[in-house]
């Protein structure tokens, strides 16, 4: 019985983490229809801003700084890249996932130049230590940081784009960009802020992962495939089907992995999701239009 | 429509110039002499240069181990340079990056061998790079130094091995979690020829030598999510762990093990891939009072290691730290060159000839080479990592042991090979 309470947390954690590097290419990619291949590179960045602040700040409180500071710096990469780059390229969803791969390649090298190719450590605060232990079932803290970041950042998303105009705007451009225009819009300045918010979710991804993984100049690799396959699946542009899509995911993978092996639940899960996609291709909530394109 | 095709040109533009500014990256290493002085064309050793190759992932999730190995054979190419040279020539090095990825380190080996015609190359790290690599020098008859532990099982004519086999460190680490009273042992590994090798044979001395194993558990290469795992570990309840993960994995076990509670005190996790690199980019208070088991570390005391470590720290930072398959990679140049200047040439059937029974006073103690297997004499080691970031001895065998890569000697691996 404890076993499958701890399970059905990890699978929780899973989703979290899953959600949390999701989060920001569900407005990437949902609002823009832009594959940013880069996103795995701003977490990274995310990450490493944990870490220079580590060095400088005491670590009770340098991740909680570090989760705002690495919002914004990698939202100002994301802006960067925006405007030099992708916002050439809109209607080329081929051409944006080359150009992005390409700045990924050069974001890592970059990283391994300032940084050096070596892993670096991030010491995480003592009050993160440990877990809350119930019964014989321990809860690690770390994780339970990570699944309450989750919370209020999705809470905060919806609240944005549920009561603020700014988010009102965001969400009209998504749904019928044309309209949106002719309704006095400026629908390039929405895309920037779109990418601001979807990489600096990235940057507080990289924070939040600091607690649980390694920090070097290849992290973003091993989590940009997992971030597009939550997108997909979840439908893109939804937050609720990205919420969805994550934690089933996360369950999916931890139940499969305890009973049989962590590569055989990677497989497992890609192949739900194909089959998933096969089924519903549009994703688990998609949105209803009258539109013709 | 002029703006229209101008932003498709430059989009185009701004692309390629990514692509182009991202593989110029890769190849330009700092550092590294590269071959545009002397002789491009001709065998190695025309002129007064040799060029050797240094062949490592410079990049992608082993790089975090790897680059540090690169970086002490380049000293020590540096160092044989500075006293002269091999046979009166100075050492020319060529970096090539593996990039973590087994086929590009197959294809530099060709490249390095073919095009740049080096004397010999010093690379690899995972037994798969190396499984990769070794078709490449035995179809050219060239050879291959290769600095890191592995599992065994593997005794090629073109490849000297100047880390660990298992019955020098697999084994002794068995040994010695057995009369630690750890007789129930959980297996954690990365998904792929070394750990999967490894604990066949692990589970062969286990059989025959009263050790339980209470579980086997793979996790593929570059994998960072272990809450099951520890679950699983955790439920299986063993004395201690024996651990064969590569790479970025390390981390995240190490910290998710923590967090789940588990101390070192109760379960101590044996580690034979982790030193002190690793141990930096783990964070110390992860990974404090665990064990591994190497033969080698910066704490092990005699008069080479000191001017090793201070050479190291002197050209590469004081906060950089050396290790095991480190300091196999610069005795790796140092032994070739003994070999060469015993044969008189770097022809490599003469080297070969030469190489048995040279030895060398390593920072590790002195080694030999087995000029039967081409592994090393090494003395196994088991440390303990402190909560500085170093590791210090803790056990180990006390004196070299002879290589036996087939574990020919030993009864209970009679099915293995």
């Amino acid at each position: 019985m404890d076993i499958y309470v701890s399970q059905l947390f990890t699978g929780l954690s899973v989703g979290s983490i899953l959600l949390l590097i999701a989060l920001g290419l569900t407005f990437t990619f949902g609002q823009m229809g832009v594959i940013n291949l880069a996103h795995g590179e701003f977490i990274m960045a995310g990450a490493y801003t944990a870490y220079v602040l580590g060095d400088h700040l005491t670590t009770q409180v340098s991740i909680l700084v570090a989760l705002p500071v690495a919002f914004v710096i990698a939202g100002a990469i994301g802006l960067v890249l925006e405007r030099l780059l992708i916002r050439r390229l809109y209607s080329r969803p081929l051409d944006t996932l080359l150009v992005t791969w390409g700045v990924s390649l050069v974001l890592q090298q970059a990283a391994r130049d300032i940084f050096g190719a070596p892993n670096v450590s991030v010491t995480s605060p003592s009050w993160l230590d440990g877990g809350l232990t119930v019964g014989s079932v321990t809860f690690p803290y770390s994780r339970l940081f990570i699944l309450g970041l989750v919370v209020v950042a999705v809470g905060g998303i919806a609240f944005y784009q549920g009561r603020m105009s700014q988010g009102r705007r965001m969400r009209a451009v998504m749904q019928n960009r044309e309209l949106a225009a002719c309704s006095g819009i400026v629908t390039g300045r929405v895309d920037q802020l779109t990418f601001f918010i979807g990489s600096g979710l990235a940057g507080a991804a990289g924070v939040a992962l600091t607690l649980l993984g390694p920090i070097g100049p290849s992290l973003g690799t091993a989590y940009v495939v997992d971030a597009f396959l939550v997108v997909v699946a979840g439908g893109v542009g939804q937050i609720r089907g990205a919420v969805i899509a994550a934690f089933a995911l996360g369950i999916l993978n931890a139940f499969v992995e305890y009973w049989t092996q962590a590569s055989l639940a990677k497989v497992v899960v890609l192949v739900g999701v194909v089959a998933f996609l096969q089924v519903r291709p549009q994703g688990v909530v998609s949105l209803r239009t009258r539109t013709l394109a | 429509m002029g703006r229209f095709r101008g932003g498709r040109v430059g989009g185009a533009a701004v692309a390629m110039l990514l692509l182009a500014g991202a593989c110029g990256d890769k190849a330009d290493e700092p550092g590294a002499a590269t071959s545009d002085t002397g002789a491009t064309t001709g065998a190695a050793d025309t002129g007064d240069t040799i060029k050797v190759g240094v062949l490592h992932s410079l990049s992608g999730t082993m790089a975090i181990s790897e680059v540090s190995v690169k970086d002490a054979e380049l000293l020590a190419i540096e160092q044989i340079n500075a006293a002269g040279g091999v046979l009166g020539k100075q050492l020319v090095p060529i970096v090539e990056d593996g990039a973590s990825d087994w086929p590009t380190f197959a294809e530099k080996a060709e490249k390095l061998i073919s095009v740049d015609k080096v004397a010999t190359t010093f690379g690899g790290w995972t037994s798969a790079s190396r499984k990769a690599m070794l078709p490449v020098f035995e179809k050219n008859k060239a050879l291959l130094w290769y600095p890191v532990q592995y599992e065994g099982l593997e005794q090629s004519p073109y490849i000297f091995y100047t880390g660990a086999t298992t019955n020098q460190q697999i084994i002794p680490g068995l040994e010695y979690l057995k009369a630690q009273g750890k007789t129930r042992v959980f297996l954690v590994g990365s998904d792929y020829v070394f750990p999967r090798t490894a604990n066949k044979e692990i589970k062969a001395w286990a059989a025959a030598n009263g050790m339980e194993i209470l579980g086997e558990e793979y996790t593929p290469l570059g994998h960072t999510e272990y809450g099951t795992l520890v679950n699983k570990v955790k439920q299986a309840d063993p004395d201690a762990v024996f651990n064969t993960l590569n790479g970025d994995s390390n981390v995240a076990f190490f910290k998710q093990f923590k967090d789940a509670g588990l101390t070192a005190a109760d379960m101590p996790v044996l580690s034979v891939s982790v030193a002190e690199e690793e141990v930096r980019g783990i964070g110390p208070e992860n990974v404090a009072g665990h064990l591994t088991s190497w033969n080698y570390y910066q704490t092990t005391s005699n008069a080479a290691n000191t001017a090793f470590v201070k050479a190291y720290k002197d050209k590469y930072g004081q906060d950089r730290v050396t290790g095991d398959p480190i300091e196999a990679g610069y005795i790796a140049v140092y032994l070739w060159k003994a070999a060469v200047e015993k044969a008189g040439t770097t022809e490599v059937e003469a080297v070969r000839a030469a190489s048995g029974g040279i030895t060398f006073d390593a920072p590790e103690g002195l080694v030999t080479i087995d000029g039967e297997t081409q592994h090393l004499f090494k003395t196994a080691r088991i440390g303990k990592i402190e909560a500085t970031g170093l590791i210090t001895e803790v056990g180990g065998s006390g004196q070299p042991i002879k290589p036996d890569p087939y574990l020919k000697s030993y009864p209970w691996a009679a099915g293995l090979s």
